[in-house]
């Protein structure tokens, strides 16, 4: 089955592409936005159907290679 | 899924001609296939086919003493000694870039290079000649970001440095948007790979990524109709690159040449495994056979149609020696990269294609590839350019403020500093870059020995506007004089030639003035052109064509590297030299476009003997170690020339410029050919001097350099640190 | 006797062969060290160069550090000789853990090659010629060269930026080492200021100093 991972930097780490979208964004009149993280998601097609034991692979993926725990955070998707 | 049915209707929207499709009738004695439409309609496009261009292009010098490979082959080769080969061209990938501006670049830059190693040379040093509409345009903003973006991402992923290359802002180019770009690579004299595919038997290589759907009739057609309304939804059609899997591809290609397995190998570029395949078996008058099963795949239910017209970026096709093809998939198989034999060499030159087991192409190879449709199209010189011209001096305002007219123009987009754009490429990486971006040519290490190359583009689009001829003489001298300021001998050219539709007689009438100059220019000087290319149709529907824009790349030879000569001054108390002479110019100039508003008025006198005295006087200067530096003057005049040694070097200057007739402002800013400022130690100021008079080159002490002024008679004086902060600040302060 | 360095070479290696020029000239006994190779040939010291490993997907450094060749470089610098990581090198250490913190993008966002001025601060091994507070001026070239400390491991700052910081990194730091002093990472480039042709000649005392470690660590064991 396939799983979607979401990997953003944690809050607190300057994310540099975010702020420069967010200041486009007002530049373009958009006044309303008060603040844009971004982030990566990875789609991982997982060998087997189980949910709970794809989501726990997910998981470990995630903490082996997708993100990095000293400036990144994850978020396995529904 | 089954092909669509060919009708001439069918053949019209592939960019068929009446008389084209009659004579694939005559050719095939049927009607084509659907893959073979394709092809048929790819080969023939004006991208792949220079059907337009031939007869111009044949008219061009191509010979000379150092030429090892002229034009025909990935790119040409000339010898720089010591044993080794430079290897080089230049190619436009200007209407992608407009559609997806940052991989539009990169894959420009992903496919320069590959003509480079597909040569068997590594890649040394790339350059970008680059032309946008208006900086106050936001468009445009959002384009030179991209390109700039685009072009780094590439060229810094994949470990070549970018060391120059032109930006400039004119608002003709808003629709067309111009990318250009150059590479040089080195390589042993004796190990040069040909694009050849010789020897029926031997077995056909497909290697590198695998094939998807991108780019189909990308660079063809994209490179080969003008833009209308629909241009956005091509957008799909632009191939996306990977700068890592061509690093990859690199070192296996070089590795696998090393086997000496490899007969001959060639670049899939515009028009994929079908140009490729082509051209291979034309070049040496064989035929191929493939089985397009083979072919390794992105996608599931590819046709052949896809698979042949697929401009998936990072691959090539290779014929090795029969027997020896193992040793090939070894090394693509340690690089962790695609590689499958596709077919063979036969020797009754066709191409045939077999998809699930039927024979879908089956074409004779040189009628499409060698004989190819060849046009004489009208030429007509457009109405009323004569008038342009003429310029009345008289009629122009005096100069009041000559330091308040330096300052704009030293703000101005096309003369401001370029850090911003070059800071954002790798300059330094294989360890050879002696001189850096941001003076006139930049110069670079061969490799292992005590030899330099200076490399250079230039071309001045208004004076080509004004009067194409002239103009690209223009762009050659101007290429020589950049290079050989730096000490370098000039050794030979690569060109880009950018212009509109060839269906339009004043297009054409550019085109042919454009390369008559060209030509001229190069013979004159001694430079022969090893390789180029051509890109039409660089106009938009309604918005007319860009200004005609035959690029220059140029090579230089220098015999001792560490004799470099940089552009900026380095340090105080150094006597200034002024070389050649002002002539009352101001036509087609920088100084009045900026201060005066007006493109008008006959570019400078261009005299090809004083050029040659000049080149000759600089090289030697530079061998005997006369010069501290030594920079062109061209756009902008001798004051901004003047100001940019200084402003560069943080070294201030009290000079006075030779007087040329009653007007203070052409002493400053005219652009008269055949001219350079240069710093040398006062106490050899007089052997300089000396051996300009042996060489024929007007010469004259002017002033010394330092302090914290810029002092320029007539009547300019202006604090250094002013004019830097200005200077600086333009491109920064558009661009973020 | 010369030192004996091992330059790693991963898929997307850019500057390997320079930085293995570069000592070369020197005069250490350079080996190129392929990714794939899981057993290291006689070594004094490793250095990790920079590129882009593995194009740089993911992140810098990320997937480099799961090369076969990592875990014989883990043990390696278990051992305490000496490990230097140049620009990608520094982040594929820093992935691998042999270093503390990471490096993220650039603060504008875009890549930067210049010349920059560091200054000494805490060099660990290498500080036979660096003694703290001198002054080098060396080029950087990076996309992702902002440092981020690890906000439970205080770094040991090695090398911070004069003047201008051409990253956003954090309070200027430019390199750091570890705990043991015998790993050090750095964003500006040695081995492109070597030879006085091509600019600046500051990278040399930097590299002697790596050299020196490595004698220094042959003869202790």
């Amino acid at each position: 089955m396939k799983l979607r991972v979401l990997v953003s930097l944690k809050p607190g780490v300057l994310d540099a592409q975010g702020r420069a979208i967010e200041h486009a964004l007002r530049d373009l009149g958009y006044a309303q936005v008060n603040g844009v993280r971004t982030g990566k998601l990875v789609v991982v097609d997982l060998d087997t159907d189980d949910p709970a034991k794809a989501r726990a692979l997910a998981a470990e993926l995630c903490e082996k290679l997708l993100a990095n725990p000293v400036i990144e955070q994850y978020e396995v998707l529904p | 899924m089954s092909d669509p049915e060919v009708t001439d209707a069918l053949a019209r929207e592939h960019g068929l001609s009446e008389h084209e499709i009659a004579l694939i009738g005559e050719i095939l004695g049927r009607r084509p296939t659907f893959p073979e439409l394709g092809i048929f309609s790819v080969m023939w496009s004006e991208h792949c086919s220079y059907k337009s261009s031939k007869r111009y292009l044949k008219t061009l010098p191509t010979a000379g003493a150092c030429v090892v490979q002229g034009p025909g082959e990935n790119a040409g080769v000339v010898d720089v000694g010591e044993g080794r080969v430079a290897v080089f061209k230049i190619e436009s990938h200007n209407h992608p870039s407009y559609v997806e501006p940052h991989g539009g670049a990169a894959t420009g830059v992903g496919g320069i290079l590959r003509d480079i190693f597909t040569m068997g040379a590594r890649p040394l040093a790339s350059l970008d000649s680059l032309r946008f509409g208006s900086l106050e345009d936001p468009h445009q903003r959002f384009l030179v970001r991209g390109v700039v973006a685009g072009i780094a991402d590439y060229g810094n992923a994949f470990g070549c440095a970018t060391v120059g290359g032109e930006v400039t802002f004119h608002p003709r180019y808003s629709r067309n948007i111009l990318v250009n770009a150059m590479n040089v690579g080195i390589a042993r004299a004796d190990q040069i790979f040909l694009a050849s595919a010789s020897g029926p038997g031997n077995p056909v290589l497909y290697v590198g990524s695998k094939t998807g759907r991108d780019g189909i009739h990308g660079a063809s057609l994209l490179a080969s109709a003008e833009f209308d309304e629909e241009t956005d939804a091509k957008r799909p059609t632009v191939q996306l690159g990977d700068p890592f899997t061509e690093k990859l591809l690199l070192e296996a290609c070089l590795e696998a040449m090393a086997t000496g397995a490899i007969v001959g190998i060639q670049d899939m570029g515009a028009a994929g495994l079908t140009c490729s395949s082509f051209e291979m078996a034309s070049r040496s008058g064989t035929g191929i056979e493939m089985d397009l099963d083979r072919v390794p795949q992105r996608e599931t239910g590819m046709t052949a149609y896809e698979l042949l017209l697929s401009e998936s970026q990072e691959r090539m096709l290779l014929v090795a020696e029969a027997g020896r093809e193992g040793e090939i998939l070894d090394v693509f198989a340690k690089w962790d990269l695609d590689a499958a034999i596709v077919g063979r060499v036969t020797d009754d030159g066709k191409m045939r294609v077999r998809w699930h087991g039927r024979v879908v192409v089956d074409i004779p190879v040189d009628p499409i590839a060698a004989n190819a449709p060849v046009y004489e199209r009208p030429i007509a010189e457009p109405a009323g350019r004569a008038a342009l011209r003429e310029l009345d001096l008289a009629k122009l305002p005096a100069e009041r403020d000559p330091s308040g007219a330096l300052l704009q123009l030293l703000a101005s987009p096309n003369l401001c500093s370029r850090e911003w754009v070059y800071r954002q490429y790798d300059q330094l990486v294989q360890s050879s870059t002696v001189l850096r971006p941001g003076g006139d040519a930049a110069v670079v290490r061969i490799p292992e020995t005590e030899r330099g190359l200076a490399l250079t583009t230039d071309c001045n689009p208004r004076w080509c506007a004004l009067d194409p001829y002239a103009g690209a003489q223009h762009a050659v001298a101007e290429a020589a004089r950049n290079a050989a300021v730096t000490g370098a001998r000039p050794l030979a050219v690569t060109n880009c030639l950018n212009f509109g539709s060839p269906e339009r007689p004043e297009c054409m009438w550019e085109f042919a003035e454009a390369t008559r100059g060209m030509g001229d220019a190069c013979r004159a000087l001694g430079l022969p052109i090893v390789s180029g290319n051509v890109s039409f149709y660089n106009e938009t529907s309604g918005e007319g064509a860009i200004p005609p824009t035959p690029t220059i790349g140029l090579v230089g030879l220098l015999e001792d590297v560490r004799h470099a000569v940089p552009a900026s001054f380095r340090a105080p108390g150094d006597d200034v030299v002024f070389l050649g002479e002002t002539r009352e110019e101001l036509g087609g100039s920088e100084y009045l476009a900026v201060r005066h508003g007006l493109e008008r008025g006959a570019p400078p006198a261009l005299d090809l003997a004083a050029e040659l005295r000049l080149q000759k006087l600089l090289a030697a200067a530079a061998a005997r170690g006369l010069l501290r530096s030594a920079h062109d003057c061209s756009d902008g005049g001798a004051a901004v020339a003047l100001a940019e040694c200084a402003i560069r070097s943080g070294i201030g200057l009290d000079a006075a410029l030779p007087a040329a007739g009653p007007r203070p402002d052409v002493a400053l800013f005219a652009e008269s050919c055949a001219r350079a400022v240069a710093s040398c130690a006062p106490e050899r100021t007089a052997e300089l001097l000396g051996l300009a008079g042996e060489h024929g080159v007007p010469a004259a002490r002017i002033g010394r350099t330092g302090g914290e002024r810029i002092r320029i008679q007539p009547r300019v004086d202006v604090a250094l640190a002013e004019a830097h902060d200005l200077w600086s600040r333009t491109l920064p302060e558009a661009l973020g | 006797m010369s030192a004996r360095v091992g330059v790693l070479m991963f898929p997307g290696s850019l500057d390997d062969r320079d930085l293995g020029r570069s000592f070369g000239l020197l005069g250490a006994d350079v080996r190129m060290v392929w990714h794939k190779d899981t057993r290291l040939p006689e070594l004094d010291g490793i250095a990790a160069p920079g590129g882009f490993s593995y194009g740089d997907y993911l992140r810098a450094g990320a997937m480099a550090r799961f090369s076969p060749v990592m875990r014989a470089v883990l043990d390696f610098a278990a051992s305490g000789r000496p490990v230097l990581g140049v620009c990608n090198g520094f982040q594929i250490l820093c992935e691998a853990g042999l270093l503390p913190g990471a490096l993220v993008r650039n603060r504008d966002l875009k890549f930067v090659c210049q010349d920059v001025r560091i200054v000494v601060e805490d060099p660990g091994q290498l500080r036979a010629e660096l003694p703290p507070g001198r002054d080098l001026v060396l080029p950087v070239k990076h996309g992702e060269g902002a440092y981020m400390p690890d906000p439970d491991h205080k770094p040991r700052v090695a090398f911070r930026y004069v003047g201008t910081n051409p990253n956003g990194s954090t309070d200027d730091i430019a390199g750091v080492a570890n705990e043991a002093g015998n790993v050090v990472g750095l964003m500006p480039h040695p081995e492109y200021a070597v030879d006085p042709l091509l600019g600046s000649t500051d990278g040399a005392p930097l590299l002697r100093s790596f050299m020196a470690a490595c004698l220094a660590a042959r003869t202790r064991r």
